[in-house]
């Protein structure tokens, strides 16, 4: 308790820090639910893509150290556009392979989400075996730096140095920590115009409202809902460079407990609700960290289980309601 | 790739229906009660004797074959306690990991770390304990959307899991060691030994190995597996019971219209909690089975990966169908042991073979006997309407 008190700005300011990027992850959850009524279980490893896009891309452009923001933001940039690619295309894949036959059969709930189980297998062991994957198209000498050791972590090759910015009520506030927060603001906002203000905007609103309705009034739902799993992987990618520069280490694993986390953000705010997203990942960030504080670090993890069984028994549509569909025209 | 699959099946589809409509008489013999419990009987004695036989072919060369038969027979057990929550009463359990473990802590308690318990008095109570656990998770959740409740027991599983790394009293992360094996049966020399054959020259030869009868050491994992065997016949029995009991067609009226189940005076929240305890306690007791064989549990020992291969043996086999969850069960715990150099593609390999059964064979490997027969009459109605638009 003493040390929660102690560090309540420090604890603050990391929990927001990562309760951003769990509400940058925690839109692909709402997104897909918004539209389709399903949980996309393998929305996590569509994240755990982009950690490892940037450290591939990284590694092919041959950098290493450690550099400052400043230094490293053009490679930083490259590193945001090659996680988006990827995740925007594993999401893609997921959609494709795991989801349109099953939607489109309008097959029962848990069957799709056992479907999407499968993909979420499929993509992390692939990632964790991608060592012997490569090898079976004997390629393994090529790309030896990119899958060697595939089942332990891989480090971004380039460090990011935090350089402190400005002292607030007595903790030293980093740069990471501000570009973290304001990058996953700015996504936000973009997102919320993009869903409020353009055709394809008003699409998903329309098919998330009444897919039949939307459908006679012009609006391809094959179409919105690829467009939905594509923004979801775009966020996903953007939250992953941000955790890669906050972290600098992945595991064909790590998709798992952030991806429950987020999962929980979504439900927290609402699920199906944009700003709720955001809402509850910054909410579940505070709330893990000042948990930590007062239990012990150990007991971070079971703060965001325990706080979604207690949503959903109290206030099982979220703090701010869960519709895509009724968003703000 | 649609096409191609429904084309497969449209050609072979009709003859296996040929072959069946020729096997008919054999199907009809095999049927009579006086020819059908002999030959269980004899299948019975064949499952305790595999083993010492050692059969060519399915025996595992790499790895002891009667751990590796101990194994899938909790995978079997684990199966059909899961097939109850998800196949009967409809509900996505994953974090049935949990149970187990739960049941694998009980007796690693009572037996080891704070008491000397004999296993066969340690085995009620974690039943017992699985039980209440059960039902302390269900009471919550259960009343949460469907969807969600998979996510919720999710959550629970991993809870547990750190729970008891974090809590001293369970052992902490190092877990629970030195549990003692179960109590030999029958006097201090064993009641009698029991050679091993072996395949080596293609004819069946003693291998020199031998099983004393009913004594569990740490070497061999016969005596276990005879162990697990028997409960799950019991297990099977008591399935039987309840499935076709006034329970069982409350849980299928539960999963198949919530609502409607409820409309007509089905209490479902009970029932569901019924489900729920009893799955709980048939994971309870291959936990403590899995304990008592290995005697060593820690937390790392039930990963969520676990309650994933779990739902995935149920869902491949056929949620509904005992005997398809007890194949998808062998499937998933025996194949990887066989085929050893594959065993690290086992994970991919089973999220591939997820997406393909959901995608082209909904029900499972092996459906039920009533939903096969729901599939066939909604084809037939849909075939009479589309009569009745034509006329």
């Amino acid at each position: 308790m003493e040390f929660l008190l102690n560090n309540f700005t420090e604890l603050t300011i990391t929990g927001l820090v990562l309760g951003s990027v769990y509400a940058l992850v925690a839109l692909g959850y709402t997104l897909v639910y918004g539209v389709l009524q399903l949980i996309n279980f393998a929305h996590s490893e569509v994240f755990m893509w982009g950690t490892y896009g940037v450290v591939w891309i990284l590694m092919m452009l041959g950098v290493s150290g450690s550099a400052t923001i400043g230094e490293a933001a053009g490679f930083l940039v490259i590193a945001l556009i090659a996680a988006v690619l990827l995740s925007g295309g594993t999401a893609l894949l997921v959609e494709r392979v795991a989801y349109r036959r099953l939607v489109r059969q309008k097959a029962p709930t848990y069957i799709i989400l056992i479907s999407a189980i499968g993909a979420s297998f499929v993509l992390s062991e692939a990632m964790g075996l991608r060592e012997k994957i490569v090898g079976l198209f004997g390629l393994q000498q090529v790309l030896a730096p990119y899958v060697q050791n595939s089942r332990n972590t891989s480090i971004m090759p380039l460090e990011i140095k935090p350089q402190r910015v400005f002292e607030f009520a007595g903790y030293n506030v980093k740069d990471t920590e501000v570009l973290i927060i304001v990058s996953a603001l700015i996504m936000m906002l973009v997102l919320d115009l993009f869903i409020r203000r353009t055709t394809f905007g008003r699409q998903i609103r329309a098919v998330a409202q009444d897919p039949e309705a939307a459908s006679l009034m012009g609006a391809n739902s094959t179409n919105v809902v690829r467009l939905t799993f594509l923004i979801g992987g775009i966020m996903a990618g953007v939250a992953a460079t941000l955790y890669m520069i906050k972290v600098g280490a992945t595991g064909f694993n790590v998709g798992f407990v952030l991806g429950v986390k987020a999962f929980t953000a979504a439900v927290l705010g609402g699920i199906g609700n944009l700003r709720g997203a955001l809402l509850g990942g910054l909410l579940l960030g505070i709330a893990e960290n000042y948990a930590s504080g007062i239990l012990g670090s150990e007991w971070r993890d079971v703060t965001a289980f325990a706080l979604l069984v207690l949503v959903l028994l109290v206030r099982p549509s979220g703090l701010l309601g869960e519709t895509l569909g009724r968003a703000r025209a | 790739m649609t096409t191609f699959v429904s084309t497969i099946t449209s050609r072979v589809r009709p003859a296996f229906a040929a072959i069946n409509a020729k096997l008919q008489p054999v199907w009809d013999f095999l049927g009579q009660k006086a020819v059908k419990v002999p030959l269980a009987t004899l299948g019975v004695l064949l499952l305790y004797a595999l083993p010492i036989l050692h059969l060519p072919l399915i025996n595992t060369e790499n790895s002891d074959f009667s751990g590796v038969l101990f194994t899938v027979g909790t995978y079997v057990l684990v199966a059909i306690g899961l097939n109850i929550v998800i196949g009967y009463a409809g509900l996505l359990d994953l974090g049935y990991v949990g149970f187990y473990a739960v049941g694998a802590y009980t007796v690693g308690v009572m037996t080891s770390e704070h008491a000397t318990w004999p296993f066969f008095l340690a085995l009620p109570l974690a039943v017992v304990v699985t039980m209440i656990s059960g039902v302390m998770l269900g009471a919550p959740t259960l009343r949460v959307r469907g969807d969600y409740l998979a996510i919720v027991t999710m959550g629970f599983g991993e809870i547990i899991r750190i729970v008891a790394r974090n809590t001293q009293w369970l052992g902490g992360a190092g877990g629970i060691n030195s549990i003692p094996s179960p109590p030999d049966i029958g006097p201090e020399e064993g009641l009698f030994k029991i050679p091993h054959l072996s395949w080596e020259y293609g004819y069946p030869t003693l291998s020199g190995r031998e099983t004393t009868f009913l004594h569990f050491g740490v070497l061999d994992a016969t005596p276990y597996f005879w162990m697990v065997l028997t409960t799950i016949i019991i297990v099977i029995f008591a399935d039987r019971l309840i499935k076709n009991s006034r329970v069982g067609r409350n849980w299928e009226a539960t999963r198949e219209d919530e609502d409607v189940a409820e409309l007509m005076g089905v209490p479902t929240f009970r029932f569901k909690l019924l489900a729920f305890a009893l799955g709980a306690c048939i994971g309870g007791i291959a936990g403590s089975m899995y304990a008592t064989r290995i005697g060593f549990i820690n937390p790392p020992s039930f990963p969520l990966m676990l309650s994933l291969l779990f739902v995935a043996a149920v869902v491949i086999g056929g949620a509904g169908n005992r005997w398809g969850a007890i194949l998808g069960a062998i499937i998933v715990a025996y194949l990887p042991e066989r085929f050893r150099e594959f065993a690290d593609w086992r994970l991919f390999v089973f999220g591939i073979v997820l997406i393909a059964i959901v995608s082209f064979r909904t029900q499972g490997l092996f459906p039920g006997r009533a939903k096969r027969k729901a599939l066939e009459a909604e084809k037939e109605a849909e075939m009479l309407e589309e009569e009745v638009e034509n006329a």
